[in-house]
C-alpha cells in the first residue's frame, strides 16, 4: 500500500520529552459508551499534531484515550493476559515510532487498529496457529463455518444473553470470525473501515460478520438449550 | 434465483442477510419473513447477538504497568538517540 498512513511502513523519529513532563496527565478515559471514543470520534487535531512532534505528553494522552480498546482487542484475540499486555505495549511502540506518518486519510482510531491487528496476527503467525495470513483469516476452513439455517431446529436465543456466556463464545470463534465481529459488533467499526484495516472488500467484510453471528448463534444455542424457546 | 420477494427461499433470503443487516434497510419488512418463522428466529437471533455484542465495549483496561514499559521503552529509544529523557506519570 502506498499510502503512507499505511502501519505497516516504518519511519524513526526522535522523542522530546519537555521540562514539565511530570505534570499528571488528566484523566480521559472514562467512556460511558461507545459514541465517546467509537470510530467516529475524532481525535483532536491538535493532540494529534502534538504527538505528531514528539510532544510526550500528547502521546500519553493518545495512550489512554485507546489504550483500552487496543488492550481489549489485543486480549481477545489471543485470550492471554501477559501476551495481550506486550501486544499492547508493542502495538503503542509502534504507534509511537510511526505517528508522523499518519496524515489522516482515514479517522486516526482506524488507523491504530490496523496497526495493532497487524501486530496481533504476527504473533499469532509466531505461535503457528492456523491464522497464518490474514487472507486466511477471511476465508476459515470448512470446518469453522456456521451451520446453515434451513431444516435446522427451531429454537432460537431467549431475548437476553449474558455477557460472560457471549465473551466465551466469542473466544471461541475462529480468529478470522472473532476480529470481525470484535471489530464490527463490539467496536462499532463500519465495514468500509474495517475493509481498509483488513485489506478486504466490504463485500467480504459483510459476509464474514454474518458467518460469525451465525457461528455463534451455533454456539450459544448448545451452550444455553435451556434458554432456547421451541 | 428467484427474483420476487414473497417467492424467495430461505437460502435466497439467508444469503441476503449480510447486506440487511446494518444497511439501514429493515429486514423485519422483507416479505419472506411473513411467512417463514425459520427465518424470522434466524433473524432476531442475529440481531440479539449483535446488541449484545455491545455489552463488552469497552473491555478491560491494562494494568499501569503496560504504560509504564511503553514510556521505559521509548525513553531508552531516546537515550539512544540522543533525546532529553523524562518521566510522565502514568495516564488514567
Amino acid at each position: 500500500m502506498a499510502d503512507s498512513s499505511s502501519p505497516m511502513q516504518t519511519t524513526s523519529r526522535t522523542h522530546e520529552f519537555g521540562s514539565n513532563n511530570s505534570a499528571p496527565i488528566a484523566p480521559s478515559d472514562r467512556p460511558g459508551n461507545r459514541s465517546s471514543i467509537g470510530p467516529a470520534a475524532a481525535v483532536d487535531p491538535e493532540l494529534l499534531a502534538r504527538a505528531q512532534a514528539g510532544d510526550h505528553h500528547a502521546f500519553a494522552q493518545l495512550y489512554s484515550l485507546h489504550k483500552r480498546r487496543i488492550y481489549s482487542l489485543c486480549l481477545r484475540m489471543v485470550g492471554n493476559v501477559a501476551e495481550a499486555e506486550d501486544l499492547t505495549q508493542e502495538a503503542f511502540l509502534q504507534l509511537h515510532r510511526k505517528i508522523a506518518t499518519f496524515r489522516g486519510d482515514s479517522a486516526f482510531s482506524t488507523w491504530l487498529h490496523r496497526l495493532a491487528i497487524n501486530v496481533v496476527l504476527m504473533q499469532l503467525r509466531k505461535k503457528g496457529l492456523s491464522l497464518i495470513s490474514l487472507d486466511e483469516a477471511m476465508e476459515p476452513s470448512a470446518d469453522d463455518s456456521p451451520s446453515r439455517s434451513f431444516g435446522a431446529p427451531d429454537l432460537s436465543l431467549a431475548g437476553a444473553i449474558d455477557r460472560l456466556v457471549l465473551e466465551r463464545a466469542v473466544a471461541e470463534l475462529p480468529a478470522g470470525y472473532r476480529l470481525i465481529f470484535i471489530l464490527h459488533d463490539v467496536e462499532g467499526f463500519e465495514h468500509n473501515e474495517i475493509a481498509g484495516m483488513l485489506d478486504c472488500s466490504i463485500g467480504n467484510s459483510k459476509s464474514q460478520l454474518h458467518k460469525a453471528r451465525l457461528k455463534l448463534r451455533d454456539a450459544l444455542r448448545a451452550q444455553s438449550p435451556e434458554g432456547a424457546r421451541s | 434465483m428467484t427474483t420476487d420477494p414473497k417467492q424467495m427461499s430461505c437460502a435466497e433470503f439467508q444469503a441476503q442477510l449480510p447486506d440487511f443487516i446494518g444497511s439501514g434497510v429493515d429486514p423485519n419488512e422483507h416479505p419472506h419473513l411473513k411467512d417463514c418463522e425459520l427465518c424470522r428466529a434466524l433473524l432476531a437471533d442475529l440481531e440479539t447477538i449483535a446488541e449484545a455484542a455491545r455489552q463488552l465495549f469497552p473491555g478491560v483496561e491494562p494494568p499501569d504497568e503496560v504504560w509504564e514499559h511503553i514510556e521505559s521503552a521509548i525513553k531508552s529509544g531516546d537515550k539512544v538517540s540522543g533525546g532529553e529523557s523524562g518521566s510522565v506519570a502514568a495516564p488514567r
